[in-house]
């Protein structure tokens, strides 16, 4: 592994930018004009004096390869700006991605090192005691009551808005076009007072359904008849078994760990993308592992406006560790100790056809009925136009997938028109019940992952 | 994925839906007794019968697929470059912050002269970049012909799908359909024949480019069936390899029905300089001037015509002037530029060029005369005559004597050869400094030429000195960074500092010229890197 295999891609550094601001102000600067003292070391940090309006440049540092726990790039600039990352981290990514000329290799200097070795310092720290603040409260008595009083907040929420629906199916679903928003938002409130916010995001999704045009009655029956079974769910889940009662557990909104053991393997990075609320950033990051061939998703958050921390670069594969969170089918994990930096890999996923993709989701309703979509990878599909919506066709095959609705408004379907050109793709995305969502493509031939998300 | 379900909704899942719409005060679905009980009983059904469903989902048929878009065989953009477009195309305009430039390049800016490199080295766009390159194209029209030929013929391809880009079909002909070569000679005829009108203008353009002849006989065949507004199109397109053998066609074209394909025609004969029309009209022409050497300084003589005949007509001569100008000098004005300026010489005493125009001219006809001559010399190319006519650069600007407008110079500039333009412009910045020279500026070659390049630097170091702010030459700055060459940012190295202030200067002035040459320079290095990263041999694929 040289050096300069470990450097990124521009689209890979823009996709740290927390917002399209931050993207066009970090562009800027990533070219070598302001900046001076640049340098990189083998180990994944990356320096320079960034010229800026003042008479003293910033100081500006990235450790690209983060640490155990801190997934992803760390930074840190004298610069007084409130984004994370800054523009100045942003441009100095973007040089060193340009190559050796721009960033050579050498040794960081003190002001520099001082923070990479504190950085170290608190690294060595967590791994050499890995119990740690995080591995559970120091009152397992004083623990067990919280969750149990929770428990009960839940389940009287949970009660509550059991009679509420059994109110709306009495007077009928064609009264909720006339109660409006205003009725699912104090729901949801009180579901988040009731700790619940997994129900509290399902009533205010509910809310939406109404004016989500034609046929919203038959959507609104799935979508209250799914919240039913999750509250049925949750009174009963002492008589569920294991797995569906975390699921359930999950589904509701109750923070779960990570347990078993932890899976060492290179894992490929598929995709990555934000939703966007008004409080909170949620980034999904999906995972394949080249020998496991498991599939698995992170999760990271942001407070409103900043960028989730944790950041992995698609197409590039990092060797590290994770594990699995019990419940919803075992998909989801957490991060654990990395042990090199993430480089770019030829590696692609393995795919399949349309037919199989579904019959993967049907399955996957089985552990988790309450799953809108399966992570698949399809193998050469075609896009292809269907009225004023599009589908991935099978080459050989004369089936395909309709793209899910929210998918047709984004510019990455176009990306993925274009990469095509009418041939057959590779694609990796989202499938379920509201059709299919491209995340990432590879072009038939030789070629790198095309973001599409 | 509602299209995918091949069965209809199963009776009870629509009884369902039916009950919960209307609610179970009123109806309960089949098998559900009313009660208290039977909001919840339905709900149970329904979300069994949800979970079915969506585990049964299966694809759908598929459309009719698309033809695969046309092979692209050139090259791929080596991997720095790819990253530079996807650069480039994220610096979109409508995100900046604030008015005020900063000592940022501006990306933008910079893809017009990126397109000309990369389409100069020939290498294909990568797919993804597309549709962004694409939008960019939409976005400003001056871009779409190099952005259009980067992209290769996918982006025909992609605009078929998508109406935003369908500018990339008209700019196509035959919607990307490539057109037939000279060899395919029944393809050209029928395409001739049968084609819409912008595809056979730019069917008549390709092969007027490559054989001249052949394109004139194309026209010739159906020249009388044509209609007069597209016989002057036609006409027009004559201009590209205009040449002695296109006379007798344009002869004839002189005696059309229609009044500005005459006209038109007239104006491309008066452009070969052997042609019969040419030498009707230097003896017009030479009938009006003469030298008056009854006088202590010869002088030149004007005569204006008393009267415009059917065959100066007929030889394109507009005998209607427009309103506030004296007929007789509107005539005089269209015989001379239409006269060709070799016969000059001969005419008026073996003087050179130079000579000509510097003599006296009587009765204030010198204005009419030597705007007459500078139509003539850009019409016809002469480089001699527009040599003379610009005088030497230092000469005092408009106003002066044979006063030249900065308009007609800079048409003049275009017949000099381009080291001697650069030259001219620079001597011009020297002696006048920039307030005038953006439009001349714009006329010479890119990068600029050293003597040039020079000239501009020490002109905004003069203005910066003289205390202005920046943003009085932005003009000519942003034109610098576009076009001054990238091996003159050493030079600028001693203009990045903040100066001193002297004491007339407007307050802060200092700072923003510091700040507009760092952009300056920034865009110059910006500018070297990328041309060095298009001449990079790579084996990878695009990119990484």
């Amino acid at each position: 592994m040289t050096q300069q295999g470990v450097r990124w891609s521009v689209d890979q550094v823009l996709a740290l930018a927390p917002d399209s601001a931050s993207r066009k102000a970090g562009s800027k600067l990533g070219a070598a004009g302001p900046w001076s003292g640049t340098g990189s070391s083998r180990e994944g940090a990356v320096w320079g004096l960034c010229k800026g309006s003042g008479s003293t440049p910033y100081r500006t540092v990235v450790d690209v390869v983060g640490g155990s726990g801190a997934a992803g790039p760390a930074y840190k600039c004298s610069c007084p700006s409130r984004k994370f990352p800054c523009k100045h981290a942003l441009g100095l990514l973007l040089l060193w991605s340009g190559g050796e000329e721009s960033v050579p290799a050498g040794q960081a200097p003190d002001w520099a090192e001082q923070w990479l070795a504190s950085r170290r310092r608190t690294q060595e720290k967590r791994e050499a005691d890995p119990a740690g603040s995080a591995s559970g409260p120091a009152d397992p008595e004083g623990a067990r009551r919280r969750a149990e009083r929770r428990a009960e907040r839940v389940t009287a929420g949970a009660t509550d808005l059991e009679e509420r629906l059994a109110d709306l199916l009495r007077s009928g679903l064609a009264t909720a076009e006339q109660a409006g928003y205003g009725l699912w938002e104090e729901t949801a409130a009180r579901m988040v007072d009731a700790q619940a916010p997994g129900l509290a995001a399902r009533v205010r999704e509910l809310g939406a359904v109404p004016a989500s045009g034609p046929g919203w009655p038959v959507r609104l029956l799935e979508e209250c008849a799914l919240l039913h079974l999750l509250n049925q769910g949750w009174l009963r889940r002492e008589r569920l078994p294991d797995a569906l009662a975390a699921t359930v557990r999950t589904r509701v909104g109750l923070p779960s760990s990570p347990q078993g053991r932890p899976v060492r393997d290179d894992w490929l990075v598929l995709a990555e993308y934000d939703r966007t609320d008004p409080k909170l950033t949620t980034r999904r990051i999906w995972l394949y592992g080249v020998s496991s061939g498991r599939t698995a998703l992170l999760l990271s958050y942001g407070a409103a406006g900043r960028a989730p921390e944790l950041t992995l670069p698609v197409g590039l594969v990092l060797d590290a560790e994770l594990s699995a969170h019990p419940g919803t089918g075992g998909r989801r994990a957490s991060l654990g100790e990395q042990f090199a930096p993430p480089v770019p890999t030829g590696v692609r996923p393995p795919g399949t056809t349309t037919a199989e993709a579904t019959a993967r989701y049907g399955e996957a309703l089985r552990d988790d009925p309450w799953l809108d979509s399966v992570p698949v990878t399809l193998d050469d599909v075609i896009p292809v136009p269907d009225g004023e919506s599009w589908q991935l066709a099978d080459t050989a095959g004369d089936t395909a997938l309709p793209l899910a609705p929210a998918a047709l408004a984004r510019p990455g379907l176009w990306r993925l028109v274009a990469l095509s050109g009418g041939g057959p793709v590779k694609v990796f995305g989202e499938c379920g019940h509201r059709g299919f969502t491209p995340l990432t493509a590879w072009p038939a031939g030789p070629g790198n992952a095309v973001r599409l998300c | 994925m509602n299209t995918g379900s091949p069965h209809p909704p199963s009776p009870a899942w629509e009884d369902l839906v039916t009950a919960a719409l209307l609610g179970t005060d009123r109806r309960t679905p089949p098998g559900t007794p009313p009660g208290r009980n039977a909001p919840s009983a339905l709900l149970d059904a329904a979300a069994a019968e949800t979970v079915r469903r969506r585990a049964g989902l299966r694809p759908g048929p598929a459309a009719p697929r698309p033809r695969p878009a046309p092979e692209d065989p050139r090259p791929p953009l080596p991997t720095a470059a790819a990253r530079r477009l996807a650069l480039l195309l994220a610096d979109r305009p409508g995100t900046a912050q604030g008015g005020r430039r900063g000592t940022a390049p501006d990306l933008i800016e910079l893809l017009p002269q990126w397109l000309t490199a990369v389409n100069d080295r020939g290498f294909a766009a990568p797919p993804e970049s597309l549709p962004a390159l694409l939008d960019a194209a939409r976005a400003r029209t001056d871009l779409r012909p190099a952005a259009l030929r980067f992209a290769g013929p996918r982006a025909p391809w992609l605009a078929r799908l998508n109406p935003d880009w369908r500018f990339a079909l008209r700019a196509s002909p035959g919607g990307g359909m490539a057109l037939p070569g000279p060899e395919e000679t029944r393809r050209v005829e029928r395409l001739w024949q049968e084609g819409l009108f912008a595809e056979r203008v730019s069917l008549l353009a390709a092969i007027r480019s490559r054989d001249p002849d052949a394109a004139r006989e194309l026209l010739e065949a159906t020249w009388s069936t044509e209609r007069a507004e597209d016989r002057l199109m036609f006409l027009d397109s004559l201009r590209t390899g205009l040449g002695p053998r296109d006379e007798p066609f344009l002869e004839q074209a002189l005696a059309d029905r229609s009044r500005n394909v005459r006209a038109t025609a007239a104006e491309l004969l008066s452009a070969l300089p052997q042609s019969a029309l040419a030498a009707r009209m230097a003896v017009r022409a030479g009938a009006c001037v003469a030298v008056d050497h009854t006088v202590d300084t010869p002088t030149l003589l004007v005569e204006a015509p008393h009267e415009c005949d059917a065959a100066m007509e007929r030889d394109g001569v507009s005998a209607k002037p427009p309103s506030g100008r004296g007929e007789r000098s509107w005539w005089l004005g269209q015989l001379v530029e239409a006269a060709p300026l070799a016969g000059w010489s001969a005419r008026l005493g073996r003087r050179t060029p130079e000579q000509i125009v510097a003599l006296p001219v009587a009765d204030d006809w010198l204005g009419e005369l030597h705007a007459a001559w500078c139509r003539a010399a850009v019409r016809q190319r002469d480089a001699d005559w527009s040599r003379a006519l610009l005088g030497p650069p230092s000469a005092p600007g408009a106003g002066g004597p044979g006063a030249v407008s900065l308009a007609e110079r800079a048409k003049l500039l275009g017949a000099l050869p381009s080291a001697e333009r650069a030259e001219w412009v620079a001597g011009f910045i020297a002696a006048h400094g920039l307030s005038e020279a953006f439009q001349l500026l714009g006329v010479c070659a890119v990068p600029w030429a050293a003597p040039l390049g020079r000239s501009v630097v020490d002109a905004l170091n003069i203005a910066r000195d003289a205390g202005s702010y920046p943003w009085s030459f932005s003009g000519v700055m942003g034109l610098a960074e576009r076009c001054l060459d990238p091996s003159e940012a050493a030079r600028l190295d001693a203009l990045l500092a903040v100066p001193d202030e002297p004491e007339d200067a407007s307050p802060g002035a200092g700072g923003y010229w510091a700040e507009a040459f760092q952009r300056l320079c920034r865009t110059l290095r910006l500018r070297a890197a990328m041309t060095a990263e298009l001449d990079v041999r790579d084996a990878g694929p695009c990119g990484a």
